[in-house]
């Protein structure tokens, strides 16, 4: 008898015990690196924690009159992809036969209904490969959709980064050019630049990830922020989660660096800009809202911000009207 | 008439007309101040790439007015037009509403009514568009490919020698042939670089393209004229619609047009009620006179790799080419011997444009296109009969087939010769068993 109570005795704290530790597992899962799997496939991606805090965005010293002043930015926390976005989940949101062919169970009515991009007619690989490499040559609007899929088909507010997001994941703490300090000779280890790219994208995760766990952010693509391109932007900034909200199509902010940029280029500062050049090529009027056949170097790389906004505001963000270009 | 007359004769001999033509109120600085030399456009088809080559025309900053507009469909004309009077106001586009022509007639209206045409409608009506435009004595550019079934080449073969005889500028949107890494590789390849050609492989492999949803309320003739891309009659597959530039690549190389196709292809992955009876892939070898053998491939498999690109192979050495302006000429020893600058090349697009609309102000004759675009698109569609049939067959052959795919008569509640199944599907053609020619 007694040692029946014992046991009982034990399995009940043990059963406590347990609950109380999945509990504490549960809380610290709620912000640790999580591997995303996009439902009814094999396809999975990764995203990494970036705490909230505060840094120097921008730089003083740099001959560039767009990274300065350097000034005081606080951010929410977030996670950021541990990769660039690749063509292995890119495809499927780009093509809705290709998802319903690979899909283990039925789309459900809002991914259905979702507008997907026009196939491109050109090989938008430029002849680089997909598997494992980074998803190329989609507008902003794109991006963004891409985002919008994955909301559907996870409930997950994924988005793009704000260019200050950016800039203080990629910088990882430091206030240095790279996060490994200011050797330019060092970059190699960590990115895929015109030095070193053999004129093509790689395959992502080859070279060193940064202090924060994040790969290729100064290399192999350029990616795309929220953000509207402005020159003197820092000048006005607010210091509390700073975005600055298109109005026009272009030009819009891309940061990083990509395998056909000088690694001169690629650091944690240098701003980018979409341009209408990208679609010169584009035989169509209008031009696509799509894509940029002579992008091959951008691309994108996810942002989940901790505290999601409301149900309304993520609505917003996704439904928001392309601008026509032609 | 008269009028038409002597804007013909003002583009054949560079005279100066003048007189009779209003000058625009609406200058823009940097233009042409007075337009006595305007030339007036139509354009037939307007979809994107319809409005797209306006564009071009206009952007190379002729002075041109665009005065008619022909499509199947209301709908798309007028989003056409509206983009075309936004980007380049009333005194560059001055369509009236009765030059709004709507139906499968309204082409000849338009024709009559401009100096210089362009033909952007799915393939399946090039041969009849072309021919009238050139019975009429116009400039021309048209878009690739240039007509669906050997029928159609004939009819754009016999056009184009009339054109030749009356003078007419005629470019074809193969624009590669308007692309400096194509023109600057192949003149040398043709000088020697690499020895002769004895092979090479051909390529678009891709994902594939656009599915317009059916609607109730469309008749069949509606629907597969809105679908277009799977239909035979209207795009040829897309050996011929999307392949037809890599092959043509082939023949430029070559200098010729090959013997002899055999090939395999079929619908592995797309299948559907909505993707018509094209097929989703096909492999062809081409044998040329001197017995050279190039290796065309194209398919639409999304999820898999893609490829767009040409290589060949010479006595000498090799060679590469792409769209992303590649040409790379190298020898067997791995010597690079040519590589053509990538960065900072013009728009081939644009290219094609700026050197006819150049010629048509000087009132000159210099291109004539027509021919070998349908000797290149009649090598597709011999690879898509050697496909369709699983048999080979030779040049000749394919160029006298008798099977016509255009339908008896173009009214929008006629029937198309294929139509679908009582389950929905369309029959396609099943090697062994499928007449092609």
């Amino acid at each position: 008898m007694y040692s029946t109570k014992k046991l009982y005795f034990i399995l009940y704290f043990l059963a406590v015990g347990l609950a109380i530790l999945a509990f504490s597992n549960f809380q610290k899962a709620h912000f640790e690196a999580y591997t995303q799997k996009i439902p009814g496939t094999q396809v999975t991606f990764t995203m990494t924690p970036i705490q909230a805090g505060e840094f120097l965005m921008g730089d003083n010293s740099s001959s560039a009159a767009d990274e300065t002043p350097a000034h005081r930015v606080n951010l929410d926390a977030f996670w950021i992809g541990t990769h660039e976005v690749t063509w292995d989940a890119f495809e499927l949101f780009l093509d809705k036969n290709y998802e319903l062919a690979i899909s283990e169970e039925p789309l459900g009515a809002r991914v259905d209904g979702l507008s997907r991009p026009s196939l491109p007619y050109l090989d938008m690989t430029f002849g680089m490969g997909k598997e494992g490499k980074p998803a190329i040559g989609m507008t902003q609007y794109g991006a963004i959709q891409y985002c919008h899929w994955l909301f559907l088909k996870t409930g997950i507010f994924y988005r793009l980064p704000t260019e200050a997001e950016w800039e203080y994941a990629a910088r990882a703490g430091s206030s240095s050019s790279y996060f490994f300090g200011e050797d330019q000779e060092s970059l190699e280890v960590y990115a895929w630049t015109a030095e070193n790219s053999k004129e093509s994208t790689q395959k992502v995760g080859m070279k060193k990830p940064s202090p924060w766990g994040i790969y290729d952010i100064y290399g192999n693509v350029l990616e795309w922020t929220y953000d509207q391109y402005e020159p003197d932007f820092y000048k006005r900034s607010s210091s509390n989660n700073p975005v600055n909200p298109a109005t026009k199509l272009y030009p819009r902010v891309v940061r990083g660096g990509s395998f056909a940029s000088p690694a001169s280029e690629a650091n944690s500062t240098k701003r980018f800009k979409s341009s209408p050049d990208w679609k010169r090529i584009d035989p169509q009027i209008p031009k696509s809202q799509w894509w940029f056949p002579e992008a091959p170097f951008l691309g994108l790389r996810l942002v989940r911000p901790l505290n999601p906004p409301s149900p309304e505001e993520i609505n917003a963000y996704y439904t928001a009207s392309p601008i026509t270009d032609y | 008439m008269k009028i038409l007359n002597s804007r013909r004769d003002f583009i054949k001999t560079g005279a100066l007309v003048t007189g009779g033509v209003l000058a625009s109120p609406f200058i823009v600085p940097g233009a042409y101040a007075a337009p006595a030399n305007e030339l007036k456009l139509a354009v037939i088809g307007c979809g994107g790439r319809g409005t797209g080559a306006v564009f071009q025309a206009m952007e190379t900053g002729h002075p041109i007015k665009l005065v008619a507009m022909a499509d199947a469909f209301r709908d798309r004309l007028d989003n056409s037009h509206k983009l075309i009077l936004e980007k380049y106001g009333s005194d560059k586009v001055a369509v009236d509403e009765e030059m709004k022509l709507t139906g499968f007639e309204g082409y000849k209206a338009a024709i009559a009514a401009a100096d210089v045409v362009i033909l952007a409608t799915p393939p399946g009506f090039r041969p009849m568009h072309f021919e009238e435009a050139v019975k009429q004595g116009k400039q021309i550019f048209m878009e690739k490919p240039v007509a669906t079934d050997a029928a159609g080449i004939r009819r754009v073969l016999k056009a184009a020698e009339e054109a030749k005889a009356k003078k007419l500028n005629v470019v074809v949107g193969l624009q590669r042939h308007y692309q400096n890494n194509y023109r600057e590789t192949i003149k040398r390849i043709h000088d020697g670089a690499i020895g002769d050609i004895t092979g090479g492989q051909v390529y678009w492999n891709d994902g594939g393209v656009w599915v317009r949803e059916r609607k109730p309320e469309q008749t069949e003739m509606e629907y597969q004229m809105r679908n277009w891309y799977y239909f035979n009659w209207l795009c040829g597959d897309h050996i011929t619609e999307q392949h037809v530039h890599n092959i043509d690549v082939a023949n430029w190389v070559k200098q010729g047009y090959p013997v002899k196709a055999e090939g395999t292809g079929g619908r592995q992955v797309r299948t559907g009620k909505e993707n018509g009876e094209i097929f989703d892939h096909h492999v062809v070898t081409f044998t040329y006179a001197d017995g050279s053998v190039i290796h065309s491939e194209c398919r639409h498999f999304p999820g898999a790799a893609n490829r767009v690109d040409e290589s060949f192979q010479g006595t000498k050495g090799k060679v590469y080419m792409s769209a992303g302006n590649y040409g790379v000429l190298t020898d067997w020893k791995g010597n690079e011997l040519y590589n053509h600058p990538r960065e900072n090349q013009p728009n081939p697009y644009q290219q094609e444009h700026d050197e006819l609309w150049a010629t048509l102000m000087k009132g000159e004759y210099k291109f004539a296109d027509a021919e070998n675009a349908a000797k290149s698109t009649m090598t597709s569609i011999m690879g898509r009969y050697a496909t369709y049939s699983g048999k080979p067959l030779t040049w000749d052959e394919a160029i006298n087939g008798t099977v016509d795919l255009f339908p008896e008569k173009l009214a929008w509640d006629a029937m198309p010769k294929l139509v679908p199944g009582p389950d929905g599907y369309y029959p396609h053609a099943i090697p062994g068993k499928t007449k092609v020619i």
